[in-house]
């Protein structure tokens, strides 16, 4: 395939829409110096439609301008989790026939991270966007954590419960501080030579397919990921790693 | 715009509500905690940390040992006569290796001495208080509803200048986020701090740095600019000292939070709000009760009820510690999911609903967060919708909705984009609560009539079986504790005929009648 443009009102004009702040006060110099910042960023043609003051040495801007590269799509790996979508009874119908037993997903949001809202909108019986959470599916025993769990305390739960797959959310970051946490759950499996026992899986806004298997987990989930893409993807997995080569 | 409520229920539900916190006080009023004892010894003036970097009022609790025997204030009292010191030069000595006063001869005098230690902290904060009163005469208080945000640098000099600027763009109220870890460690932190997650630290010191931020920036605002943290976590009470001693305005201090969300142990959690209330009240701080948490646990149409009910114990639990209605700011919020139908009805009749039930407590409004997206455009939407209700329904404190929530902490520019929007917004609207009234017997009116009676039906359950029961049962937020269970439950201890705490031996007797409350 061709390389493609962004698309605003005609084909191919390659209109964008940006907002920012730059540190310089609102005044009659601010457009000429946003102008000039997204000039050097390599935006062509840009144009300031709104500028404010969101402080005295603060300037907020919203721009439109025009890209100067576009993008061949073949040439772009996949972020997502491959797997056929599968919803809830097929994933139920897919462990009982394959598996013929109930698989054990232990989840929790780890180490510092005290939110609880991604977890629970993969794992409690309400679920997310209307599809059922892991606690509903009979064929999946979900335990959820909850918030603030050290990665001690969840690979000894996974371990207690000989867990098929390890849930991990990650919603609130700062510097990067999801990113070290991920990593020291799978340096721990590793250090104690468990790490095969388990499907490692991890999700969050900040988390992608892509970036999670670079911090050493079979699969992460990003923002608006919901049960069944989660379930399903395990649960397929599963089915894949017990079949002989 | 007033809802048609049944006076006979909504008594009840008062009635339910002091009915169910007066076992938990009978349990708090006879236990103290690790952490009621360090406040002693903030409110005494001891602060700063030894060279491994404990805290001072640390190192002078674990010198008095397991079970907290007589609580700590006799014998620092005793300790500082023997050496003719001040708390703090004895905190210093016991934290190289010396021992706390045990001398029984010196007790009368002990108990002299902190009796008026006790006092003298006391003055302090009636003067903080004063001084917020004068301040609020000089420059003038905001209209409701008072615009609320928050800042989350992890940096306090950031946070101070971010701070600066929401209230140049029209915020009334700015909250310092703590960093996500704080509220299970068992001291507070010391000195100005410069990192942490999702926000910094709750100490004495950075208080200070983002009061005095705000105070300089109160005649260019022209109002009186309030200061918010959390006096929540292990370390309610001494938190609550902190924020006494450098004139914070509201600490988010709920009864339960830190049971459901935190898995603290909900004997210490009790003991813990108890003594932070009742440093609050004295204050003339607003706290800020958590209930918005609930509905992100529970779902918002079904788990209506449920935040309605734990407004009820939350103020019940409030006035126990002597704190006024007009300082009782109840929060609440209902999250629904903006895709139903008539959602807008469910919100509008809810957040009615509480204003009503408590007409004389500053009530804070919070957000839709659990079902808000990466779609930054909806959320500012669904934001401005909130908005109008908020001010429509006459609320006292609305957070606000910002449009990168779920996405990242907000920057300078989202929370400049939040006020706007609250400020365009709540000058429009101000005179829809005027202009309105729900239809009787239609859907807005029963809406709010039917979660009163769930509220109700669940507070006698409640009231049956018991708070700690109940929460040991998962009746709140879905989220289940058992007495015996989560964490800090170690420093809990019985007070015991030898116990001595002067603060509570000056402000306990104002709160004698409470039940009545």
């Amino acid at each position: 395939m061709a390389e493609i443009l962004p698309y605003g009102d005609t084909a191919g004009d390659r209109m964008v829409q940006l907002s920012f702040t730059l540190p310089v006060p609102a005044d009659a110099r601010a457009r000429e110096i946003g102008l000039e910042f997204l000039r050097r960023n390599g935006l062509r043609e840009p144009q300031i439609v709104h500028i404010a003051a969101a402080d005295c040495e603060m300037a907020f801007f919203v721009a439109y301008a025009k890209s100067a590269h576009g993008v061949d799509p073949d040439a772009v790996e996949g972020s997502e989790v491959e797997a056929p979508a599968l919803g809830f009874k097929e994933v139920n119908t897919l462990i009982e026939r394959e598996l013929g037993r109930r698989i054990v997903v232990v989840g929790a949001a780890i180490e510092t991270d005290a939110h609880t809202v991604g977890i629970d909108a993969i794992m409690n019986m309400k679920g997310f966007a209307g599809d059922y959470g892991l606690e509903r599916y009979p064929w999946i025993e979900a335990v959820n954590l909850g918030a603030q769990v050290p990665c001690e305390r969840l690979l000894r739960e996974a371990g207690e419960r000989s867990a098929d797959a390890i849930l991990v959310s990650q919603v609130v970051t700062q510097k990067q501080v999801h990113a070290r946490q991920l990593t020291k759950l799978v340096d721990l499996l590793e250090a104690e030579g468990v790490r095969d026992r388990y499907l490692l899986v991890c999700g969050g806004p900040r988390l992608s397919n892509t970036f999670a298997k670079e911090l050493g987990y079979d699969a992460g989930f990003g923002p608006g990921s919901t049960p069944s893409t989660v379930a399903g993807w395990i649960a397929q997995e599963l089915v894949a790693r017990t079949r002989p080569v | 715009m007033t809802l048609d409520l049944d006076g006979g229920l909504t008594d009840e539900a008062f009635a339910l509500a002091g009915s169910i916190a007066a076992p938990v006080m009978e349990f708090a009023v006879d236990h103290t905690t690790v952490a009621i004892e360090r406040t002693v010894a903030r409110l005494f003036g001891v602060d700063g940390v030894d060279e491994l970097g404990v805290p001072f009022p640390n190192v002078l609790v674990d010198a008095l040992g397991p079970g907290l025997p007589g609580g700590l204030a006799l014998p620092l009292a005793q300790a500082c006569i023997e050496r003719s010191a001040s708390p703090q030069q004895v905190a210093e000595a016991v934290a190289a290796g010396e021992k706390l006063g045990s001398d029984p001869n010196l007790s009368g005098e002990a108990r002299e001495l902190a009796a008026r230690l006790a006092r003298e902290a006391d003055e302090r904060i009636v003067a903080q208080r004063a001084r917020r009163d004068a301040l609020i005469a000089e420059h003038g208080d905001p209209q409701t509803p008072w615009l609320y945000v928050i800042v989350a640098t992890g940096n306090i000099h950031e946070d101070a200048r971010q701070a600066q600027a929401a209230a140049r763009a029209g915020a009334d109220v700015v909250a310092v986020i703590r960093s996500t870890a704080q509220s299970l460690l068992d001291y507070v932190p010391y000195g100005e701090t410069t990192e942490g997650f999702g926000g910094t630290f709750a100490t004495q010191a950075n208080f200070r740095c983002v009061r005095a931020a705000l105070d300089e920036l109160m005649p260019e605002a022209g109002r009186y600019l309030r200061l918010t943290n959390y006096a929540s976590g292990l370390c309610m009470p001494e938190i609550a000292a902190c924020g006494a001693l450098e004139r914070l305005d509201m600490m988010l201090n709920d009864s339960m939070y830190g049971i459901l969300f935190r898995d603290i142990n909900p004997e210490r959690t009790f003991c813990d709000q108890y003594v932070s209330r009742m440093i609050n009240g004295r204050a003339g701080i607003i706290i800020n009760t958590g209930e918005d948490n609930y509905l992100t646990t529970a779902s918002g149409r079904e788990g209506g009820h449920t935040v309605v009910a734990s407004t009820l114990i939350n103020r019940a639990l409030a006035l126990a510690a002597g704190i006024p209605e007009a300082q009782i700011g109840l929060g609440h919020a209902f999250e629904i999911d903006p895709d139903l139908p008539g959602q807008i009805v469910d919100e509008w009749a809810l957040a009615l609903l509480i204003r009503e039930l408590f007409p004389n407590c500053p009530i804070k409004y919070m957000p839709p967060t659990k079902h808000v997206t990466g779609d930054i455009f909806r959320t500012h939407a669904i934001g401005s919708m909130f908005n109008l209700v908020g001010v429509a329904t006459g609320q006292h404190i609305q957070l606000l909705s910002v449009l990168t929530e779920a996405v990242h902490t907000p920057f300078l520019a989202d929370r400049l984009l939040a006020i706007q929007d609250a400020r365009r917004v709540f000058e429009a609207a101000r005179p829809l609560r005027d202009s309105l009234a729900p239809v009787p017997g239609g859907p807005l009116e029963l809406r709010a009539q039917q979660v009163l009676a769930e509220a109700v039906a669940l507070l006698r359950r409640v009231d049956e079986v018991g708070m700690f029961a109940a929460i040991a049962q998962g009746w709140f937020a879905d989220t289940a504790r058992p007495r015996d269970g989560g964490r800090g439950r170690e420093g809990v201890a019985e007070r015991g005929p030898d116990y001595v705490n002067p603060f509570l031996e000056l402000w306990e007797p104002q709160l004698a009648g409470w039940a009545s409350g």
